[in-house]
Parts: C-alpha cells; sequence; structure tokens
C-alpha cells in the first residue's frame, strides 16, 4: 500500500503528529469506576491506578487472568468502556489526553488507534464480505474510489489472505477461524493506525494457527513501525511478541518491565508463579505448587496489597499497607513489599 | 487381559452417508491407573474419541471395550460400566445447574448410582468428598452459580468421584481455567489418580500439560492417530512430522522470537 491514509476528508487538519515529547501513549494512574452489577448503589473500581507507557513501534503485553482489568484498560484507550463507565488518571496520546470530554472517538479509532478482539466473528459483519468492510474503512479515511479495490487486495494479502482477490468476495462465515482473524487484521490497517490494541488475539486458535498469526503481528509491527498493546492471560505469547510486559492483578499492576527479564527473573511473586504455572513442551518438569485460591476481583479485592491471601511471602504489612510500584532495578517495577526476597538483579 | 480400556477401529461420521469423517479408524488402550493423554487441534476427532468411550456418541463402527466386556451407548450400558467411566467437562460452569447446591448435585450422583451412595447420614460422606478436591465443607450449602470457575471444577470433579470410578475422562478439563488454577487442578487430578488408583483418558489441546501428566500420548489428526507412544518419547523425539509441526508450533516460556 503506498503511502498513509489520513482522516482528511473528516478533518482538514489530518492526523499529522502534533510535534510531542515522550511516549506514543502514556497511561497515567488510570482508573475506571463501573456500577456494580447487582445493581447497589456504589461502583466497582474495575482498574485502580494503572501506569505504562507504550513508546512508538514497540509492543507492549499486558497480562492478567479473569478480573486484572487488561480488557477494561485496553477499552479505555479507545474509548469502548461501557456505557455509564467513569474514569480518572491520564491517557495522554501524542502529547495530548484522550480523557477530556471533547475528545474526537471518531477521529481517533480505526485510524490512530484500531482493535482486533479474541472473536472475530462477533466484531466482523456476517451480511457484508470481507473485500466491502475493508474498504468501507478506506473510504472514510479519504481513499479515492479508484484505488479502493487495489487498497484491498493489498490489505488483505498483508494479512496472509490468500487469494486475496478471489477471497474479498467471502462473508465472514465462509473463512475459518484464522483467516477470519487475518480479515480482521486486515480491517484494523485499514486505517493505518500508530497504534493496534489486540485483546486476545489468538486464544481462540488452534496452536499451529496461533504460531502463524502471531509471527504475522510481529512482522506487520515491525515493518510499519506500528506500537502494539497485546492483552492476553497467556505468558508464552508474551515471551514471543512483546518487549515490555504490565502484569496486572485485581485492577493494578502487579509487576512491568522487560519481557524477557520479567518472565525469566520476576520481580513480583504473583508474577513468579504465573511463570512457573506454565510447563515446558519438550522437557518434563515437576508440577509447580499451585497458588492457592482463585484470582482476586474488583468486587472482592482483600485490603492491602490484593495478592496477599494467595501469596507465600505474605506478612503483616501486606495485609494493611497497598503497595506502591518502586523501581527495583532500571526499568523494572514491582509493586510488592518485599520484591527484593523474589528479584534477584 | 491387561487393559483396562480398548478402543478399536472406531469411525464416526457426522451429517449421513458422505458427511464429515470426525474419527476414521481410532483405536487406543488404557491400562489400569495409567494415563493417556490425546493431543489435537479442533477438528482432530479426539473429543469425539472421548464422548463414545463415555457413551454420549455412537460410533458407525468399532468397539469401545472396557474391563473386558464391549459397551453400548450409555443408556444401555449396565450400571456397573456407566458408573467406572465419568467424564469431566472443559466448561463446569455448563456442565453444572448453577442453580443448585453442591449437596444436591452430588446427592444427584449417589442417587443415579444408589450401590455408590454412603449408608446413613451422607453429611459425612459428603464432606470427606469435598475435603479430597480440596473444596471446604461449607462450600456444600452454596449453589455452583456462586462459585468461581475453580471451585466449580473441583465440584464436577468431586461428582465424578462420589460415584467411585476407575476411568476418569477429562475433556479438556482445565482449558477453561485461569492460568493460576490450571495448575491447581492439574495437581488435584494427579494427586487423585494416586490415592483413587485411577486411569484417565485426558484429551487436551496443550502439548504442555500432556508430559505433566500423561505415561503415554497419542497425537490425533483429522479424525486419526498419527502417533502414540510414552511421552517422554513422542515429546522428546517425535517421528511423525505432524507432531513435530504441534511442537514447533507450541510456544516455550524461555523462548523469544
Amino acid at each position: 500500500m503506498g503511502g498513509r491514509v489520513t482522516a482528511q476528508r473528516s478533518d482538514r487538519s489530518g492526523t499529522a503528529d502534533p510535534p510531542h515529547d515522550g511516549p506514543l501513549l502514556r497511561v497515567e494512574g488510570l482508573v475506571v469506576d463501573l456500577p456494580r452489577p447487582d445493581g447497589a448503589g456504589d461502583t466497582l473500581r474495575v482498574v485502580d491506578g494503572v501506569s505504562f507507557d507504550v513508546p512508538a513501534g514497540t509492543t507492549v503485553g499486558l497480562i492478567g487472568e479473569s478480573g486484572s482489568g487488561k480488557t477494561m484498560t485496553a477499552l479505555s484507550v479507545i474509548g469502548l468502556l461501557p456505557e455509564h463507565a467513569t474514569t480518572g488518571g491520564e491517557l495522554v496520546w501524542r502529547g495530548a489526553s484522550l480523557l477530556r470530554p471533547d475528545t474526537d472517538w471518531r477521529r481517533v479509532r480505526g485510524h490512530q488507534i484500531s482493535m482486533i478482539f479474541q472473536d472475530p466473528l462477533a466484531a466482523l459483519n456476517p451480511s457484508i464480505t470481507i473485500g466491502r468492510q475493508v474498504g468501507e474503512i478506506l473510504r472514510r479515511a479519504g481513499r479515492p474510489r479508484a484505488e479502493v479495490r487495489h487498497a484491498v487486495i493489498d490489505l488483505l494479502d498483508r494479512a496472509g489472505v490468500p487469494d486475496p482477490e478471489r477471497r474479498m468476495n467471502s462473508y465472514p462465515h465462509e473463512f475459518s477461524g484464522g483467516l477470519r482473524q487475518r480479515a480482521m487484521i486486515a480491517l484494523a490497517l485499514a486505517g493505518s493506525p500508530s497504534l493496534l490494541l489486540a485483546d486476545e488475539p489468538t486464544t481462540a486458535l488452534d496452536v499451529t494457527v496461533q504460531a502463524r498469526i502471531l509471527r504475522l503481528l510481529r512482522s506487520i509491527q515491525r515493518e510499519q513501525g506500528l506500537a502494539m498493546l497485546l492483552v492476553t492471560h497467556d505468558l508464552r505469547v508474551v515471551a514471543h511478541v512483546a518487549d515490555e510486559v504490565v502484569v496486572m492483578y485485581a485492577g493494578r499492576v502487579a509487576e512491568r518491565g522487560p519481557a524477557g527479564a520479567v518472565l525469566r527473573r520476576p520481580a513480583h511473586p504473583y508474577t513468579r508463579a504465573l511463570a512457573a504455572s506454565v510447563p515446558a513442551v519438550r522437557t518434563k518438569t515437576a508440577l509447580p505448587d499451585p497458588l492457592p485460591g482463585s484470582p482476586a476481583t474488583p468486587a472482592n479485592r482483600p485490603s492491602g496489597c490484593s495478592f496477599h491471601p494467595r501469596c507465600p511471602l505474605a506478612r503483616d504489612r501486606c495485609r494493611t499497607e497497598v503497595p506502591q510500584a518502586r523501581e527495583v532495578a532500571p526499568g523494572r517495577w514491582s509493586a510488592c513489599h518485599f520484591a527484593e526476597e523474589v528479584f534477584t538483579p | 487381559m491387561s487393559e483396562m480400556l480398548e478402543v478399536s477401529d472406531l469411525r464416526v461420521t457426522f451429517g449421513g452417508r458422505g458427511g464429515l469423517v470426525a474419527v476414521d479408524g481410532v483405536s487406543l488402550r488404557v491400562a489400569p491407573e495409567e494415563t493417556l493423554a490425546v493431543v489435537g487441534e479442533s477438528g482432530s476427532g479426539k473429543t469425539t474419541v472421548a464422548r463414545c468411550v463415555v457413551g454420549l456418541q455412537r460410533p458407525d463402527s468399532g468397539t469401545v471395550t472396557f474391563e473386558g466386556r464391549t459397551l453400548g451407548p450409555a443408556g444401555r450400558r449396565p450400571p456397573e460400566s456407566q458408573r467406572a467411566i465419568q467424564m469431566v467437562f472443559q466448561d463446569p460452569r455448563s456442565s453444572l445447574n448453577p442453580r443448585m447446591p453442591v449437596s444436591d448435585l452430588i446427592g444427584e450422583a449417589w442417587r443415579t448410582h444408589p450401590v455408590t451412595a454412603p449408608p446413613g447420614d451422607r453429611t459425612e460422606a459428603l464432606h470427606r468428598l469435598l475435603a479430597d478436591v480440596g473444596l471446604d465443607a461449607d462450600v456444600a450449602g452454596r449453589r455452583a452459580g456462586d462459585l468461581s470457575g475453580g471451585q466449580c471444577q473441583r465440584v464436577s470433579i468431586a461428582r465424578a468421584l462420589a460415584v467411585g470410578p476407575r476411568l476418569l475422562v477429562c475433556d479438556e478439563a482445565v482449558s477453561a481455567l485461569d492460568v493460576s488454577v490450571q495448575a491447581q487442578i492439574l495437581r488435584l487430578l494427579v494427586d487423585l489418580r494416586r490415592s483413587h488408583r485411577l486411569a484417565l483418558l485426558f484429551i487436551t489441546h496443550d502439548l504442555g500439560v500432556v508430559h505433566q501428566i500423561a505415561d503415554r500420548v497419542a497425537v490425533m489428526r483429522r479424525g486419526a492417530v498419527v502417533e502414540e507412544g510414552p511421552a517422554g518419547e513422542v515429546l522428546g523425539a517425535p517421528r511423525h512430522e505432524y507432531t513435530q509441526a504441534l511442537l514447533d508450533a507450541a510456544l516455550d516460556i524461555g523462548v523469544e522470537a
């Protein structure tokens, strides 16, 4: 595809980067409150003071189990939080706040920031051909009509859809799970975003397909200098794709740092337990001592450090005092009072 | 004969003649107290094989023989064989009635197989059963819908154990659980296998868990077993190119792209 597609038709100023210092996206003390599902008066804090950066062209893995707030964090970045959600803290996109009430999400969403989901069937329109869905984004981004067909074929081709000239006329149900995910990747790339949010993009796929999609995302990301925020529960996926990793637990960041270093030498007992529970495939490893209990949830968040009821290191301080993230080594942040007992620099 | 379960030349077609061949001549054996993992991707036929073993699916041809007796579909099995083979499903939330208290869920299993029902007061037996799967006694009075995913899966395992099975068929029994909870359930299955002298037919898409739980592994693709053998040999030195491809695709945490 030649040149960058910008949203010039809807906005004369275009989407050219305003000059700014710092990362492409800065998440700073992000807070998300949702109404309680049971209708009780107060709200649930599902994201509680989350901070991390996504520098341009890098992949950040956002790891967590159910109730960790990882998906809500990603949805807030693209303005897709559920109705009645309230936010606090700051989301700085190219130097400007995304949490202002006057943010023009139609200009951001799909053009500057795109998202792909776990279930492409739920995200693709079942009654419109793949080619038309991709073409629609290109037309809305101001691409001249005559170029759209060629650009669609090019996008599908880059997303690894075989025989794109023929397959662009297929409907989503005619595609296999892996092909649908490729079609959604083409759709997400159509607006030439600078940041791709990927929420469990390979979780529903077979292992052999999963590996191919991850390779595809990695190569697209590298070729186009795209930044990616990869939301997943799977440490193995993060180990293969991410530069940086943010480990979330019950709405808070447990630990963050370079992916390889965090997974090999964790600085939080939760990360350590997660990493130990991922079995090696080729060699026989002993079953690890599993963590007791279930992941804490925002509705049922323990006092102090949310992880303390499951933590082998927990002591009195952990039950009363919420640990703040602190830098335990250059680039390594841990929200554990006793990180030094886990972490070997 | 030393085998407990013998599946012989099983064939299953969906959609009548000319339909989809889901299982295409599969033969498997499981010895008493042995764990056989059946590994494959979606559409490999692994779940259909499991459903034939427990009698939920009738094969077009081939036989399922258990302790020397050839078994038909679930409704026509002798009660003794029926209770000896129990199944644990992937999603405990859809296999347990969410409104039913745990005590009733277990009681139902005892009513279905009265020979296994404890005589007299069942409370103590119930609490012992819950303790076996790592649940507190107070879980007995709670409804399945109020439990966490891991607790639910423990309840489904308790329900299977209640009737004293000798073979447990686990169909992706840990796949739907949180990572930190998966390790708990795997450990539980490994412990129960020893304490209750169970054989396991462990159906999974995840090569990673095979080493941790299985003695032998059968790799399935498109309805057929492409390779079978001791877990260490098959995963350490695969002979079939598809097993090799699966291993290459499986991600290890220590490796970087």
